[in-house]
């Protein structure tokens, strides 16, 4: 009862001090538009180096439109054979604990964190290791006359083997944000597990699966390395974009170099819009 | 009719063993027990989503313990209702005669029949995102019916509800119960509903299945 009857001293009055958040954005956007600046200043580079005309006359070369052509070709053919492994993998990873599960899981990851001349090379080899006097190459070219190494389908291929491992992270992630309650319950109802998929899971999925389908087609495009090991880069026979810009680099074009280049920013461009358009909503 | 033959099931934590009950055809039983002491885990294992580790679960005299959870006929009720977001009312009440291919007339059929009883017929169309916590119910309870199961299995129902919404659902059930006259398992912690709907009662606790 005293405290209370004493008088409030001075010192314990509360002092007012206006404070400012003006050093917290400054710091947080200092350090972000650094790398922001970086990446438009790359892009301008590119623009202010090339000129409209080199542009057009790059893209009139046979060589180049044939190599955008299959560049699109590949890298859709990559991206849907993608999604198609990536969607069952995810679910599985996502929604059951199997023996050797955690092997799994990083073995879908070496694609990602191998050096791309090493995947390239570790697929020559594949095709062309004798087991027994028998090789997969071989087999392909004489038995089944489909020809893989140094021809297209080695292009698809080689942007596959990365591609998928990200789009089956996507699609795990997918799955694990999707509630496992609701495909139960589908299974009370008279879904064996996979009618539970089908019809309850998979259409919750569909965002997702597009997510996952973009993201493969962006790895495919940038896809350089294993092509060039595992492909060859033969004119307007295996020659993506991305191996345009070396070949036409390596040929002292550098006009064309950067010409393709721009038009790999462009493509780069739509794909990730499209991505942000579907993975935020139309309105956000 | 439901029976539990020395059921053991062994759930992350905590197990049971050795439960046993018997809910003759038609009855309504109700479960009670405090929180966390297995009352859903022995739902689940009775319509196929866990495994029991032994004894035996059969519906209407048929073992169904290694039977899959869709072959059971089995309606089921979850406390979390699980309804499936990319599909309208409808198509809820639809989902489980699509499955066993009824032909269209007799889904529309029951569908209208349902969401009568329900009270749900003006919400038909509508996707499930925007329904009350009551609406929600009772389309998860009508998904259940939809198939006339052997047995009805509901996990705290009414636990979300306020308490006018809570009154109709009472009513709803006991409707239910006597017009479908389906074996219902039924769990709460409610003593005010255990009297208005239950023919027989059970309590579990400490891991022990007794006859209330």
């Amino acid at each position: 009862m005293r405290l209370m009857s004493e008088p409030v001293k001075a010192s314990s009055s509360p002092t007012f001090r206006r404070r400012s958040d003006t050093p917290f954005f400054l710091v947080m956007g200092g350090i972000s538009a650094c790398f922001i600046i970086l990446i438009v200043l790359l892009l301008a580079a590119d623009v202010v180096f090339t000129s409209p005309s080199d542009f057009i006359d790059a893209l009139r070369k046979p060589e180049i439109q044939a190599a955008f052509r299959l560049t699109i070709l590949s890298c859709s053919a990559a991206a849907v054979l993608s999604l198609w492994v990536a969607t069952p993998l995810g679910y599985l990873l996502s929604r059951y604990r199997f023996p050797g599960r955690w092997l799994v899981d990083t073995l879908v990851d070496i694609p990602i964190v191998l050096p791309p001349l090493v995947l390239g090379l570790s697929l020559l080899i594949l095709f062309h290791l004798p087991i027994f006097g028998w090789e997969l190459e071989a087999w392909l070219r004489d038995s089944v006359g489909f020809p893989v190494t140094y021809q297209w389908p080695a292009v698809v291929l080689a942007q596959f083997s990365v591609a998928c491992a990200f789009a089956v992270r996507t699609m795990r992630v997918t799955f694990d944000q999707i509630d496992p309650r609701a495909e139960d319950v589908a299974r009370t109802l008279g879904c064996t597990r996979g009618q539970a998929f089908m019809q309850i899971a998979l259409p919750q999925a569909w965002r997702g699966m597009i997510a996952a389908t973009t993201i493969a087609w962006a790895r495919a495009l940038g896809e350089f390395g294993p092509i060039l090991v595992f492909a060859g880069a033969t004119r307007m026979r295996t020659e993506v974009l991305s191996t345009t810009v070396f070949l036409e680099l390596s040929i002292g074009q550098l006009n064309a170099a950067v010409a393709v280049s721009l038009l790999m920013v462009a493509m780069a461009v739509v794909v990730l819009l499209i991505l942000r358009v579907l993975g935020t909503g139309l309105n956000a | 009719m439901i029976e539990l033959d020395h059921v053991s099931i062994h759930a992350g934590e905590f197990s049971l063993s050795g439960i046993c009950m018997q809910v003759p055809r038609g009855h309504y039983a109700v479960l009670m027990g405090r929180t966390g002491r297995g009352k859903t885990t022995i739902l689940e294992s009775i319509c196929g989503l866990r495994k029991v580790t032994s004894g035996r679960i059969l519906i209407d005299g048929v073992d169904v313990t290694s039977w899959l959870p869709g072959d059971r006929q089995i309606g089921y009720v979850p406390q979390d209702l699980a309804l499936f977001p990319t599909l309208t009312v409808a198509q809820h009440l639809a989902f489980a005669l699509r499955l066993r291919k009824r032909p269209q007339s007799e889904i529309d059929e029951r569908i209208s029949q349902l969401a009568d009883v329900l009270g749900i017929t003006p919400l038909l169309g509508r996707k499930v995102d925007a329904l009350s916590g009551g609406e929600s119910q009772r389309v998860a309870l009508g998904r259940a019916l939809s198939f006339r199961p052997a047995v009805l299995l509901l996990d705290e129902p009414l636990s979300a509800l306020d308490e006018s919404t809570r009154t109709e659902m009472h009513e709803l059930l006991k409707r239910v119960k006597e017009t479908t006259g389906v074996t219902t398992l039924h769990v709460t912690h409610s003593n005010e509903e255990a009297e208005v709907l239950a023919d027989q009662r059970f309590e579990l606790n400490d891991g022990v299945l007794r006859v209330a």
